[in-house]
């Protein structure tokens, strides 16, 4: 059903529907007291003409006065309540979507931050369909209906007639204007990616350009791109204006038929002079009722492709089975056998036959080529993603048998690119454990050798670390997250490229921290970097989804295979 | 903020002409706004006389041809502001890209910000020209010829029109002023607060890991109502703004109804001029409504423009030299004591810095992040000049030579080499566009990618995507290396050639470098010292100049650079000079 994304978007806002009601009925009332004004002051001067005594105008002042109060009073009332109870479903609608997520698999999703970014703006996008997409046409049908109703007594067929004109003028050309809008608009897509290329070709490559003499053509190449997109846009100029020619002719016609039938009505006596004024100034204004709904035609399809995206989310069966129950798992051996991952049905294997040990407190490596599928087995350990088929076991237990959570309780660590709160140091460092006091935090900062920079910061552990940590440096940054992983009770961690984008004194410092402070617990290091593997028990070389080699550092190195060779070539063994 | 920036008149011929025509459109539509309203006037007042459609017949067809006026222009000018749009847009993009692709070597995150603000950015124009803009200009005539129709029939509603009138965009203003203090007072909080969700999305691998998924989600909610709070106690001023407008506008309309009424209930005043100053004086406030409306389009309109004239008005990097320079195969490097710091930084990155490079020999320069590596080579390739100090090249002064003959002699492989949206044969033939189908398979085949091209569907025609995509990084970088030997330069220039690659691609790019290397002068800006076996020396630096030789002899760092870098390893000293 097409149209069921608006739909399903609305129905989220129905536990706030009383609030949305008012707001729509503060809106009907704002918009109808503008056209009512002008229906009443017509009749009071139309009235007045005919020199009736005072009194008989007396009623019409008061409303008139009064009328000239409500509209700017009502419209506020509106907004603030559409408001407040967009907010409102905004609230809920969050806390939806990030239960949903909390259930899914955060793998693949996570993989992209623009994806993670959209996603939230999705999410925004239902304040902006209840806001500007939903309540000015419910507004606009209430105000519409009482004009109708007004003018269909004082002539019927001056009622048909501006029930047309509202029906063509609010309904017909909006929706028409917007169709139109979006077919320019996917005409141009192909213009605006081939723009939009050439840009990013253009602009973030400016300097391998000029070193290689080739910023004339690139530069022509985004000239000719303009020139499509503009030419298009130009042709398609035409088009769009239609709906604001269609508007206008729509409101003057309607107000020409209806001073048509009105004079000929007052000319055969089926109607007075008053209720002709009445009538011809009510359909003069009614067209401010639905003055705002083309634009909220056009908001529309922007919002739908945004609930697309948002169900498509809510829709996601979590990616992580629940075995249910209190299972818990006891800290021993970690055992993987046979362990098949793919991301999905038709697509390669990721992990193809793994099989790794892992005794308690040993630490081990696994290295390979980029996509070889080490963080993968890292997220399976996580428990972000469950395995095809193959096995987990920790202390004689299947991983899978026991809730995520209580898997997570003996296997913790880094994940690949740890995020790091806005907020203190001592809150991002809390998550891992909610009673943790200050000395409990200070301890481990030493143990990862951030005390000093940490007590350097104003405010030592209340110091703020920005958005997504960037008041602390690369090396900085990593070395919290393993402080972090090391305030939890896990008593295997495994610590995914932990030492990626860092300079290598930075990446040296922080690995070899980084084994001290583990102390007995086991290490699962993944990691393409073979420097200081000197010091791990053991070293799976995993290429393909599968582990083709194993041993110690020394054993590695004396075996030819892709270990020995890896590391000879790499020129920092030099 | 002015609502229209001259700098967008002077920059875009297409918004001058856009201008007059919106000019010349509102002033047609503000006459047929009074005529309508004439007209209107007079067919209710001719029928309340008793008149009927036979003597109406001409003022109510009026009416038709009146609707058919203004749709035609409400078309037209819609038409004509959104082709001037497009054709503004163009101008500002082309405008901006010329000027920035002059001024190579700058962050990539302004090269995004660039790109965003020249597509989707200027986009923001539209509905300023087309929309905000008209209005804007009907917003000044509309009031007065209102005014000035209405005085000439009844100076009483005039007056109260009159007053009415200027006081909406005084308490819009003064309404205005006390939200942005507000708002920027709790500016802190509505980011914090706002910025929560996205926050908290972003870390959910991280919060799910440490068991604190389900917990975080009542903060989810609570974080959010605090939101709301803050919000709605900054929209409830906000709105006040709005609330003036409509209860003036209304009100005005209303307080003029009920004078005409009683003038026309003593007989001061006939019906038909009555009508007119009903009909009329809400139009006065309409187009204020509407401003007030698209005040949104305008300030998005003018921050893009605004943005636009950042970026233009930024002075040109001066490339000085005309000196013709020619390929010699080899080149004869000679950097005396240059110092340069970067925009908006108080201490140099480079102080000092001395170093020769004997023609066909390579130098690996290395030394901690920021000790200005690749800054020296942006200045080899003459991205930057050096503040003080001089390069030499064959004995010539770099800043005399003519860029782009000097660029010619030079190949630079980056950290992160930008492949572009084209064939991996157009990739490689990059600074060569005329090179032979042998010359790029020669070239393939030095960088090491001649297996990579063979596995790809369509060998060195296949499209490599946007940024390159398609290849793996050690794979883009190679390709950067073909590039390299297919312009077979005299000069050589590679920064962290290897960082971030996995052991099998690095060992890949480190042999295809050796062979580059090969009889050429050469410098290559690495971390790692590995790479000091296959240069004929290394130097290190520090401080912004070339340091001592590691477990040195005291030799201080000035000698040390007056000897043109002699630094370490044995080898290092016969061979550099």
């Amino acid at each position: 059903m097409s149209g069921s994304p608006l739909v399903r978007m609305v129905a989220l806002a129905r536990p706030r529907g009383a609030r949305f009601a008012l707001g729509v009925l503060a809106g009907a009332a704002a918009t109808a007291s503008g056209a009512g004004l002008l229906s009443l002051a017509a009749w009071l001067i139309a009235t007045a003409a005919t020199h009736p005594s005072v009194t008989a105008l007396s009623v019409a002042v008061v409303l008139t006065r009064a009328l000239g109060v409500t509209r700017g009073v009502t419209r506020y009332v509106e907004r603030l309540v559409t408001h407040d109870a967009a907010l409102r479903t905004l609230s809920d609608v969050r806390v939806r979507v990030y239960e949903r997520l909390a259930r899914t698999e955060p793998v693949r999703r996570f993989r992209s931050p623009d994806l993670v970014t959209r996603l939230v703006s999705d999410t925004d996008a239902t304040q902006d369909l209840l806001v500007r997409g939903l309540t000015p046409p419910l507004a606009a049908v209430v105000a519409g209906a009482g004009a109708v109703i007004l003018a269909t007594a004082l002539l019927v067929p001056g009622g048909l007639l501006l029930a047309a004109g509202l029906v063509v003028g609010g309904l017909v050309v909006p929706v028409v204007a917007a169709a139109l809008s979006r077919a320019s608009g996917a005409r141009q897509a192909a213009a605006r990616a081939e723009l939009s290329t050439a840009l990013v070709d253009a602009l973030h490559g400016a300097a391998d350009l000029a070193a290689y003499g080739a910023t004339g053509r690139a530069v022509a190449r985004v000239e000719a791109a303009d020139a499509a997109l503009t030419a298009a846009a130009r042709r398609d100029a035409g088009l769009l204006g239609l709906g604001a020619g269609a508007s206008a002719l729509v409101a003057g016609l309607t107000l020409w038929a209806t001073l048509l039938i009105g004079v000929a009505a007052v000319q055969d006596g089926t109607l007075g002079t008053v209720p002709l004024a009445v009538l011809v100034l009510t359909a003069l204004a009614s067209f401010e009722i639905v003055a705002p709904l083309p634009a909220a035609a056009a908001r529309l399809g922007a919002v739908r492709a945004s609930g697309e995206r948002l169900f498509d989310v809510l829709d996601t069966p979590p990616a992580v089975r629940d075995p249910g129950g209190a299972g818990v798992l006891a800290p021993g051996a970690c055992r993987v056998r046979d362990l098949l991952v793919r991301y999905a049905p038709g697509e390669p294997w990721v992990l193809d036959g793994l099989d790794l040990d892992i005794g308690p407190g040993e630490k081990v490596a696994v290295v390979g080529p980029s996509g070889s599928g080490k963080s993968t087995l890292a997220a399976v350990l996580f428990r972000f993603l469950d395995p095809d088929s193959g096995s987990v076991e920790i202390g004689g237990t299947a991983l899978t048998d026991v809730p995520a959570d209580s898997a997570r309780e003996v296997v913790s660590g880094v994940p690949q690119h740890p995020h790091l709160f806005t907020s203190t140091v001592a809150a991002n460092l809390r998550l891992a454990r909610p009673d943790a006091s200050d000395d409990d935090l200070w301890d481990v900062l030493r143990r990862v050798r951030l005390a000093d920079d940490v007590a350097a910061m104003p405010g030592g552990l209340g110091a703020d670390v920005g958005e997504h940590g960037e008041r602390l440096s690369g090396g900085m940054r990593q070395r919290l997250a393993l402080a972090r992983a090391l305030l939890t009770d896990a008593s295997l961690l495994v610590l995914d490229e932990p030492t990626t984008h860092l300079d290598p004194d930075t990446r040296d410092a922080v690995l070899g921290d980084l084994l001290d402070a583990t102390g007995d617990r086991a290490v699962l290091l993944v990691t393409h970097d073979l420097d200081r593997l000197d010091r791990m028990d053991a070293i799976h070389v995993v290429v393909d989804g599968r582990v083709v080699q194993h041993g110690t550092h020394a054993a590695l190195l004396a075996r030819d295979g892709w270990y020995r060779r890896a590391h000879r070539l790499a020129p920092a063994a030099g | 903020m002015k609502p229209l920036d001259p700098r967008l008149l002077r920059a875009a011929r297409a918004v001058r002409t856009h201008v007059a025509v919106t000019a010349a459109c509102g002033v047609a539509l503000t006459g047929l706004i009074l005529t309508q309203a004439w007209l209107v006037a007079h067919v209710i007042g001719g029928a309340t006389d008793g008149q009927g459609l036979d003597q109406l017949g001409p003022l109510v067809a009026a009416v038709a041809g009146v609707a058919i006026g203004r749709a035609v222009l409400a078309y037209g000018a819609e038409a004509a502001a959104l082709r001037s749009a497009a054709r503004a847009k163009s101008q500002l993009r082309r405008r901006i890209v010329a000027h920035v692709t002059d001024r190579p070597g700058r962050g990539s995150a302004t090269a995004g910000e660039v790109a965003t603000l020249t597509t989707r950015g200027l986009d923001a124009l539209d509905d300023y020209l087309a929309r905000y803009l008209p209005q804007l200009v009907l917003a000044a005539l509309v009031p007065i010829a209102v005014l000035v129709v209405v005085a000439s029939a009844d100076w009483i509603s005039a007056v109260v029109i009159a007053v009415t009138l200027p006081l909406i965009p005084l308490f819009m203003a003064l309404v205005g002023m006390h939200t942005q203090a507000r708002t920027r007072k709790q500016w802190t909080l509505l980011q914090r607060l706002g910025g929560h969700f996205l926050d908290v999305v972003e870390g959910l691998p991280t919060l799910a890991l440490f068991r604190r998924a389900k917990a975080e989600a009542a903060l989810v909610r609570r974080v959010t109502d605090d939101h709301r709070d803050a919000t709605m106690g900054t929209l409830k001023i906000a709105f006040l703004s709005a609330f003036v407008l409509e209860l003036l506008a209304t009100l005005a309309v209303a307080l003029v109804a009920v004078e005409v009424g009683f003038r026309l209930l003593y007989g001061h005043m006939d019906l038909t001029t009555a009508l007119l100053v009903l009909i009329l004086a809400p139009e006065a406030y309409l187009p204020l409504r509407e401003v007030g409306a698209r005040f949104h389009a305008s300030m998005e309109g003018i921050a893009a423009a605004e943005s636009a004239f950042a970026i233009l008005e930024a002075p040109r990097a001066a490339v000085p030299g005309t000196a013709p320079t020619t390929r010699r195969g080899t080149v004869d490097l000679q950097i005396d004591d240059v110092t340069y710091t970067h925009a908006g930084r108080d201490t140099p990155v480079l102080d000092g810095l001395s170093l020769a490079v004997a023609p066909g020999r390579s130098v690996l320069l290395t030394g901690a992040s920021g000790a200005g590596k690749s800054t020296l080579l942006s200045l080899l390739l003459r991205f930057a000049e050096p503040q003080a100090g001089t390069i030499r090249a064959d004995g010539v002064r770099l800043r005399e030579l003519d860029a782009d003959a000097w660029r010619a002699r030079v190949a630079w492989v980056p950290q992160h080499p930008h492949l572009f949206d084209g064939t991996v044969a157009d990739n490689i033939a990059l600074g060569a566009p005329d090179a032979g189908s042998e010359e790029i398979a020669a070239a393939v085949a030095a960088a090491g990618l001649t297996d990579v091209v063979a596995a790809l569907p369509d060998g060195l025609d296949t499209r490599v995507g946007e940024r390159g995509a398609r290849l793996s990084a050690g794979q883009r970088q190679r390709v950067a290396l073909a590039r390299a030997f297919l312009r077979d330069p005299d000069l050589v220039l590679l920064d962290e050639p290897t960082a971030h690659l996995d052991p099998d691609n690095a060992a890949l790019v480190r042999a295809a470098t050796a062979r580059l290397l090969l009889g050429r002068t050469g410098i290559i800006a690495a971390h790692d010292t590995g790479w000091g076996e296959i240069t004929d020396s290394t130097v290190v630096l520090a401080g912004g100049r070339v340091s001592p030789p590691t477990g040195g002899n005291g030799t201080p760092p000035a000698l040390v650079s007056g000897i043109h870098g002699h630094s370490h390893e044995c080898h290092s000293q016969g061979v550099v000079s």
